[in-house]
């Protein structure tokens, strides 16, 4: 493999990953308040379908990009409100409205199959996409790549070095004491829901305006709900963390590519599938690394200590759980 | 009289909230048909008539019925004792592949029958095991089965792909269409011109009555109750709420899995990528639906089936896509929830 080669190969991860980068920040900054969006994967999709017709109907690029977030944005909006003011299951809800929101997209959006429709348009960064090998690989992409690059940066740094991130992260491990603090944890759960939606709205968007331009059924974008759940559990709850485990799992796609040339009896579809038992496998390793016993094995084993501090992230205490505020 | 006035004002109640129920399901499917240009009578003419238009349309909303009922009755042993068991989908399919395996064993030999009998019990096997896993990454792993289920679910998706494309394609050339069609002699037999399995409908209303039985009045049925209600209390009651968890998972494993093996036996007569045709994670919305109830499970398992299959000729006659029914499917379950929740939380104001 050449360096040509190799650039390509990691060009094509860094651009494919781009939306599962988008979607699994904005599921962890969700997941960081106490909330969980399960309703993902049909989010999504229906983003991707609302951007699609909208900037087809108004040929407008940026029109396209705010309807899809404004449609995550409101489905995350339904799960919050069924959650914090009607107090029923987010799980249950969230589900619901996984298959529902999937349908509604194919329904809504099944006059406007296979049409072709506006597309963003690549944007090589001046001076920066001349640089050898790195040029290439991070700097000759379109507007919504850089975007997915400025979502790591951004989410790291607000969630752990801002005050607003501080309130987020003590409104998800403890609401109740972040209510006796002054905090308004109905309030500051009902904002970062949307604010995950709106990202995951976006990647909806930047797949159906770029990655895989257009609409149909399926429309390719099926199952990276699913991914960036699961991925969320592999960053361990931290967004950089996260974005890492999407890049990851774009080169695991690259690579099935790869694969199949080699065992050419086996479909893609199968490799696609080799993400799900690795994240099993890490949440079995996050728990191990909490019990007792695996830690007093660990303390002669420098080796065994670093694996277990690599994933000895936890989920924000008060996950998934409903909090009455007087 | 004080009685009668009780009784009187909550049948009040329930005439109030199905009807706002039943409006709000209606203006917001209307609205999406008129979003999209179709015409809302027309349409949900069309859906009646493909359901209940003939005996034959009518069959095939029976033939959704039962592996939807089999799927939810398995997920009432699961969400009794707390478990999200997202995993049916995997389990079904699961089901499928053992039962495939069975009877592609069983071509050519002296006593087919046998084995199309046997895909019963290994369907039955095949989901349980599936199951088990994730049982067992929940009580042995600290993995939610939420997570545990939707990954197994994937792997089951992708083992039906290698198979299908690798050791059981069809002789010639590997399709998505499937594997070989088995020979008629390995089908569940068919009553009627209506193409309906009697044997099949038999095991889902069997299946229904043990269930319905079992949570209600044994031991067991209890047992779950109590510690889905409240797992360390139980404990402290000298229940094991990890082996029932496994014993929940593996009935509904076990169930779904039947479901799979009569998708093969009696619908498709193969197996094919979408042998599950969701109806494990549409079983869900049911049990929902149905409150966790057998009873109510049979009757909204009857109506989902008969929504689906009403659609299918929607992309034909009118242009419109089938997933209509998933939508409508979708909103009753969340207004019926949202009206529910609503009305516990005025009254406790």
């Amino acid at each position: 493999m050449t360096e040509m080669d190799s650039a390509m190969i990691l060009a094509g991860v860094v651009a494919g990953a781009a939306p599962i980068v988008l979607a699994a920040i904005g599921e962890t900054i969700t997941e960081k308040s106490g909330l969980i969006n399960l309703s993902l994967d049909g989010s999504i999709l229906l983003s991707a379908m609302a951007a699609f017709v909208v900037s087809y109907k108004t040929q407008s690029l940026a029109a396209g990009f705010a309807a899809g977030a404004m449609t995550g944005a409101a489905v995350a909006a339904i799960i919050a409100v069924f959650s914090i003011y009607l107090k029923l299951s987010q799980v249950a809800v969230g589900f619901v409205l996984a298959l529902m929101t999937r349908d509604l997209a194919y329904f809504l959006g099944n006059p406007y199959s296979r049409i072709h429709g506006p597309q963003v348009t690549p944007l090589p960064v001046p001076y920066l996409s001349d640089i050898p090998f790195i040029g290439p690989v991070l700097f000759q992409h379109n507007i919504t790549v850089y975007g997915s690059l400025l979502a790591i940066g951004l989410s790291g740094w607000y969630v752990y070095h801002t005050s607003y991130g501080l309130k987020l992260r003590s409104v998800g491990e403890n609401p109740v004491a972040s209510y006796a603090r002054g905090i308004h944890p109905h309030g500051v759960q009902m904002i970062h829901a949307i604010i995950g939606g709106l990202l995951v709205g976006l990647a909806g968007a930047v797949f159906s305006l770029s990655a895989k331009p257009g609409w149909g059924r399926p429309q390719g974008a099926e199952g990276t709900g699913w991914i960036a759940l699961a991925l969320v559990i592999f960053g361990g709850w931290n967004p950089v963390k996260a974005a890492a485990g999407a890049y990851l799992f774009a080169l695991l796609q690259v690579m099935g590519i790869y694969f199949q040339g080699w065992f050419p009896s086996i479909p893609a579809q199968v490799f696609q599938t080799a993400p799900f038992p690795l994240m099993i496998f890490i949440l079995v390793l996050m728990y191990a690394s909490q019990q007792e016993s695996v830690r007093i094995l660990a303390q002669n084993r420098p080796w065994l200590k670093s694996i277990l501090r690599f994933f000895s992230a936890a989920a924000p205490t008060a996950l998934g759980k409903s909090f009455h505020q007087q | 009289m004080n009685i009668i006035s009780l009784t009187h004002k909550r049948l009040l109640t329930a005439v109030v909230d199905w009807s706002i129920t039943l409006i709000c399901i209606g203006a917001f499917t209307t609205l999406i048909l008129l979003a999209t240009g179709a015409p809302p009578v027309s349409t949900y003419y069309h859906i009646f008539m493909g359901a209940f238009g003939s005996w034959v349309k009518f069959g095939h909303s029976v033939k959704a019925w039962i592996p939807l009922t089999l799927c939810a009755c398995g997920l009432l042993y699961t969400f009794k004792i707390g478990l999200w068991n997202i995993g049916i989908e995997g389990q079904m399919i699961m089901g499928a592949v053992f039962a495939t395996g069975i009877l592609k064993w069983g071509v050519g030999s002296e006593n087919e029958i046998l084995f199309l009998w046997l895909s019963f019990p290994a369907g039955l096997v095949g989901g349980a095991l599936w199951a088990v896993v994730s049982g067992f990454l929940k009580t042995k792993c600290g993995v939610n089965e939420i997570f545990a289920g939707l990954g197994l679910n994937f792997m089951a998706q992708g083992l039906i792909l290698w198979l299908i494309f690798g050791h059981w394609k069809q002789p010639g050339i590997a399709s998505m269409s499937g594997t070989e069609t088995f020979p008629q002699t390995l089908w569940l037999p068919q009553a009627f011109a209506v193409n309906v399995p009697p044997t099949g409908i038999m095991l889902t209303i069997l299946a229904l009555c043990i269930t319905a039985y079992i949570l209600r009045f044994t031991r067991i049925g209890l047992n779950l109750t109590a510690i889905g209600n409240n797992a360390t209390a139980s404990v402290l009651f000298g229940l094991h709420p990890d082996r029932y968890m496994l014993l929940a998972m593996s009935l509904a494993g076990g169930l779904s899995g039947l479901a799979g093996c009569i998708q093969v036996v009696a619908v498709y007569h193969r197996l094919i990528p979408s042998i599950s045709s969701g109806y494990g994670y549409l079983a869900l919305l049911v049990v929902m639906l149905a409150g966790f109830r057998a009873g109510m499970t049979a009757i909204i398992s009857l109506f989902f089936a008969c929504l689906n299959v009403g659609s299918i000729q929607l992309p034909m006659v009118l242009q419109l896509d089938s997933s209509l029914s998933g939508v409508i499917q979708g909103a009753m379950v969340l207004v019926t929830l949202g009206v529910h929740a609503w009305r516990k939380r005025r009254a406790a104001s």
